[in-house]
């Protein structure tokens, strides 16, 4: 059966307000880093202990969300669930959106930023990070180019082969991502094998959610048809990648405390490391999948769209508590540079490393938000990315044509 | 002239002329490296090459080192134009660190600057190339080069690393730094690059009557901390890491 797309009218108010709003988010982004660029990174709540801030936190979410979103359509066409297909179009966007909006906000938290066309042009091929640099180029030229096989005729015979590239393609750019952690071995936090495929699990769990939210709201705001069949199938399979998320979760730390080193780490992440701790316990564990899991699987709550909707907005909120945890938690940690002593020094070895962000990174970590988001509202106005109607029949005839 | 013109700014105007006349960014940007190399072979004389014959290297003998005692990062700040502000986003490229044994009671004072490793995760980490070990084991952040990633930081296991915070003044053209690079201990290279074959904080060291620090060829068999380190026991900071420091310990 043939699915119909159309751009979105995209005159209302409520769409004007939106766009409007993430604009100014957008602009607040990009004039705290230019702030920041003029006065240096002393602006900043960053600095030689807790080098990587608030905005590392919001771009590996998102760069890590942005591989996700591409799930549901590797789920279509890798493992030809054509029940899926109809939202291709929108999770090869949302993907390419959300990966724009992360390497933003990356980009301009450089030192120095000025010097992009440094960081595309010399390359030190031991360094993982500059590997990343060519799968994040890479990934934006597969997914337009899946994009092209799913919007036009002729790219049609092409759709297989793309989608398999790049669905291989994502999974070893979240290899990637993870492994910018993995190769720092001075650090304990991230001394751990398992963080590569941790981060694919996460990246599920962030991308889908992501995508659900967005999904709901836009047919929701334009008033399109979607049925229960489609949503209540997403959210079971957030609920899985959940869960997911929860026993990597468990496992890392699990193993960690095995080994008697990591000890001290191990306390100071889910005992005793204040805000750290917090963040863990409540943010990543209890918002991040507890709540949301309770919810989704829930007999009544479950179906309820505004009850899914929160579900997915609270995986997100447990996804950046996870990286804050992740990155700064990490860093917050002293390195322990002479085992079996107790040091000190003026430059804070042996203590634990306060961080209070400012709102200038909170403002640049917004701002990469905002221009994933401003990039799908333009995207779905001016092409065709969303199918016209999605209720039940819809979906149950794609289903039976499965 | 009221202002002295560094080396390096000379070469940036050159290659933006040369930028704009070829009239392509790639180019331009390709060029940059070779220009310095050129010019840091140019600083020394010309019967010393940069040879991967010299490791040089620094032992430090943590017996003889004081509590208390900062003569060495006095030394290093004036040197190297720093402001020897400790705030937490301040530079320090060598510190004192006071340790203290956590079974035994015994304390230690020990000097903490880069270790020049011959394996420095700092260079293997570093995307654009920018952090690199010369021949003679000196390992240095190009800062023309350098974006402010502060992956390096991440890496390096001795925490020897400081980005720059805000906009430097009165610098010494000897010694290139920069808002939003990266920086560490360089060994004085400008001094070895002289001949003088030492570094600012071991000469204060020395100076203070503490003789704590010994800096040289390892390569040598004939120089003092080749036979040093050839008689006596030393160690890495962080053995387990098989960095293969340049910088070694005596005492710990
Ligand atoms: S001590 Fe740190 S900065 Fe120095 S060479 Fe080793 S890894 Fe690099
Ligand atoms: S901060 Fe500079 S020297 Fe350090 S890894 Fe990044 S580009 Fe390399």
């Amino acid at each position: 059966m043939k699915i119909a797309f159309r751009e979105i009218e995209g005159k209302s108010q409520g769409y004007w307000g939106l766009f409007a709003v993430l604009a100014i988010l957008a602009a607040l982004g990009v004039g705290s880093a230019l702030y920041m660029e003029h006065h240096g990174h002393i602006v900043t709540g960053m600095d030689n202990q807790i080098v990587w801030g608030l905005p590392h936190v919001f771009a590996v979410f998102l760069i890590v969300a942005a591989s996700g979103a591409l799930n549901v359509a590797s789920i279509a066409t890798v493992f030809g669930k054509t029940l899926y297909k109809p939202l291709n179009r929108l999770s090869g966007l949302l993907a390419i959106a959300l990966l724009a909006g992360g390497l933003m906000v990356l980009v301009l938290d450089l030192g120095r930023a000025d010097r992009l066309i440094v960081a595309m042009t010399y390359y030190n091929f031991k360094s993982i990070f500059a590997w990343n640099v060519i799968l994040y180029n890479g990934f934006f030229a597969i997914v337009i180019a899946y994009l092209w096989t799913m919007m036009d005729q002729k790219g049609g015979r092409w759709y297989k082969p793309v989608g398999l590239l790049a669905f291989v393609w994502r999974l070893i750019l979240t290899t990637g991502t993870g492994s910018i952690f993995g190769f720092l071995v001075a650090r304990e936090a991230y001394d751990a094998a398992l963080l590569a495929p941790m981060f694919i699990v996460f990246s599920f769990n962030y991308g889908l959610a992501v995508f659900l939210l967005v999904l709901m709201g836009f047919y929701a705001g334009t008033g399109r048809a979607l049925g229960d069949k489609m949503v209540l199938r997403l959210k079971n399979l957030l609920g899985v990648f959940i869960a997911a998320s929860l026993y990597f979760v468990f496992v890392y730390h699990i193993t960690n405390l095995y080994f008697t080193k990591h000890h001290g780490l191990e306390a100071f992440i889910l005992m005793n490391g204040g805000i750290h701790t917090l963040m863990f316990w409540v943010g990543q564990v209890v918002l991040g999948y507890l709540l949301p899991m309770a919810i989704l699987f829930h007999p009544g709550l479950g179906n309820s769209r505004a009850w899914i909707a929160l579900a997915a907005l609270l995986a997100i909120l447990g996804g950046l508590a996870q990286m804050y945890v992740t990155i700064i938690g990490g860093q917050a940690y002293p390195i322990d540079l002479f085992p079996g002593f107790e040091v000190s020094s003026s430059f804070y070895d042996g203590v634990v490393h306060p961080y209070t962000p400012s709102a200038l990174e909170l403002m640049l970590g917004l701002g990469g938000v905002a221009v994933a988001l401003l990039m799908v509202a333009f995207a779905v106005k001016v092409l065709r990315f969303l199918p016209e109607r999605l209720d039940d029949e819809t979906v149950a005839a794609l289903h039976g044509a499965k | 002239m009221s202002q002295p013109v560094r080396p390096e700014d000379k070469i940036e105007n050159g290659e933006r002329r040369a930028f704009l006349a070829a009239g392509a960014a790639v180019a331009g940007t390709a060029i940059a490296p070779g220009v310095l190399l050129y010019g840091m072979a140019q600083a020394k004389p010309a019967d010393q090459p940069v040879s991967a014959k010299v490791r040089w290297g620094m032992l430090i003998d943590t017996t003889k080192c004081a509590t208390g005692c900062t003569e060495c990062v006095t030394a290093c700040n004036t040197e190297n134009s720093l402001s020897g502000k400790t705030g937490p986003q301040d530079s320090q490229w060598i510190r004192k660190v006071e340790l203290k044994n956590l079974q035994t009671g015994a304390r230690h004072s020990l000097p903490m600057l880069c270790q020049h490793c011959e394996h420095p995760p700092c260079v293997d980490v570093c995307p654009t190339g920018a952090s690199f070990r010369r021949a003679d084991g000196i390992v240095l952040v190009d800062r023309h080069i350098c974006i402010g990633c502060r992956y390096c930081m991440m890496a390096c296991p001795y925490k020897a690393r400081s980005l720059v915070h805000e906009n430097l003044t009165d610098q010494n053209p000897e010694v290139p730094r920069g808002k939003g690079c990266v920086e560490s201990c360089t060994f004085c290279v400008q001094k070895v690059d002289r001949g003088e074959n030492t570094t600012a904080c071991v000469e204060a060291c020395n100076a203070a009557g503490h003789k704590a620090m010994l800096f040289g060829d390892l390569n040598d068999p004939e120089s003092e901390i080749a036979k040093t380190v050839k008689t006596y026991a030393s160690t890495e900071v962080r053995a387990d890491l098989n960095l293969n420091t340049g910088v070694r310990y005596q005492g710990i």
